[in-house]
């Protein structure tokens, strides 16, 4: 073998690479934050008593879960222009992750709501709780409960699926990967720490969720 | 040039699904086996081997598809051995469906009750005898809704195989998009065949989903 890795090559760009390991976590986060909104409406939608509503939102979550991300983002980015809607990459990105965190929310959402009963509402009404208290104690914490392991698992998926949006250049830690990668010719050093660093993070936000679930959702369940 | 969106794109585009579907295929049964492997290793009395197949698993899982496809394309290359893009997807695709598939069938033979296993053990079986007649068709008929539900995504994941320049669907509609100058109508229509792919496997494993869920 005559292959010498040179990780040290790589040493004056760990600034960057900080840099793309933030961007990651901005683009996952607000995609999550504006795809839980779309889900919320996606969901609501698909509960509609008026047909059309509900169709348009069964079509838009299964056109999403479908199809995979990297054309929707082609889609988004190279075909909404000829339409006149001219995005930025990092607009585009968000745009596309949004939308296709909202689709898989939506299914999560429905199984938080749909396990709340009305009976339990009732039973904080007679126990002489106020509306605001049987909302934070009765309806959120229990619908949170059992959304929350799906929903980090969401995030996780949504911080590994932004790697995607650097095939229309988004600046994120697989894009600026693939700039060092052209700036020093490391290409297997340059990905297997972008890959390490990828792993860093799933691993950080898995521990943290996991806490988080210990710490806050964690009662007896009757 | 820019080229008019003609039969012969559509045609173009059509062809992808070959390539497509091909790659979807071997990496889902490569996955398959090795995921096996996997699935018996992550189950094992042995502790070493558990932990390296649940170290297998996190790793796959906690990292994204692409950072695997370019590691393995770069990366072959390194350890002496020059790979072709197809040769280097469908290894990089098939350990990916091998890390998924081995958790999802250690969860269907964690689901198989204790009792089966010492009943079988009871009985005198060995543990090849208990694994192939006893325990795995019950855990392979309680995963196989989450297995339909990994293919739709796998078949989703081989597009990927575009940005390492493997010419599949993905890659055909960005020629196609390219060389007519009509990326919305080029993405719809790989958009749309992807769909026409994905969404009866999606409602497949749903409808299995709910057998299953029935009976239990």
């Amino acid at each position: 073998m005559t292959y010498k890795f040179d990780f040290a090559a790589l040493a004056p760009h760990w600034e960057t690479f900080l840099r793309g390991c933030w961007q990651t976590i901005s683009l996952a986060a607000i995609a999550v934050v504006l795809g839980l909104a779309i889900g919320i409406v996606a969901m609501l939608a698909k509960r509609s008593p008026i047909r059309a509503v509900r169709l348009s939102a069964t079509s838009y979550i299964e056109v999403v879960r479908n199809t995979p991300f990297l054309v929707q983002v082609m889609f988004i980015f190279f075909g909404l222009p000829t339409l006149g809607v001219s995005l930025s990459p990092w607009t585009a990105a968000i745009l596309a992750l949004s939308l296709n965190c909202g689709a898989f929310a939506a299914e999560i959402i429905r199984g938080g709501v749909e396990a709340i009963s009305k009976g339990q509402v009732e039973a904080g009404t007679a126990l002489g709780l106020r509306p605001l208290q049987i909302f934070r104690f009765v309806v959120l914490k229990p619908a949170l409960r059992i959304i929350f392991p799906a929903l980090s698992g969401q995030f996780i998926l949504a911080l590994l699926t932004t790697s995607i949006v650097s095939s229309i250049s988004a600046e994120e830690l697989a894009s600026i990967s693939q700039s060092i990668d052209a700036e020093t010719f490391r290409s297997f050093e340059v990905y297997a720490v972008a890959t390490a660093l990828y792993f860093g993070l799933s691993l950080i936000f898995s521990t943290a969720f996991k806490a988080i679930n210990r710490i806050y959702f964690s009662y007896p369940v009757s | 040039m820019i080229r008019l969106f003609g039969s012969h794109e559509v045609l173009f585009i059509l062809a992808g699904i070959q390539w497509t579907l091909l790659l979807s295929l071997v990496a889902f049964l490569g996955g398959g086996v090795f995921g096996l492997i996997i699935a018996l290793s992550r189950t094992s009395t042995l502790a070493p081997l558990r932990s390296i197949a649940a170290g297998y698993i996190d790793i796959f899982q906690g990292t994204p598809l692409l950072m695997q496809l370019f590691l393995v394309f770069y990366g072959m290359p390194v350890f002496g051995v020059k790979v072709s893009p197809w040769t280097a997807v469908t290894i990089g695709l098939t350990l990916h469906a091998s890390a998924f598939l081995g958790e999802i069938w250690r969860g269907g033979i964690q689901a198989v009750p204790r009792g089966q296993t010492e009943a079988a053990r009871a009985l005198g079986l060995r543990y090849a005898s208990r694994m192939r007649d006893i325990v795995l068709p019950q855990a392979l008929r309680l995963s196989v809704a989450p297995t339909v539900g990994f293919l739709v995504q796998l078949i989703k994941g081989t597009s990927l195989a575009s940005i390492v320049g493997f010419v599949e669907l993905s890659r055909s509609a960005q020629i196609v998009a390219s060389t007519t100058y009509k990326p919305l109508l080029a993405y719809g229509l790989a958009g749309l065949l992807y769909f026409v792919i994905c969404f009866p496997l999606s409602r497949f494993g749903l409808r299995l989903e709910q057998r299953f869920a029935v009976k239990s």
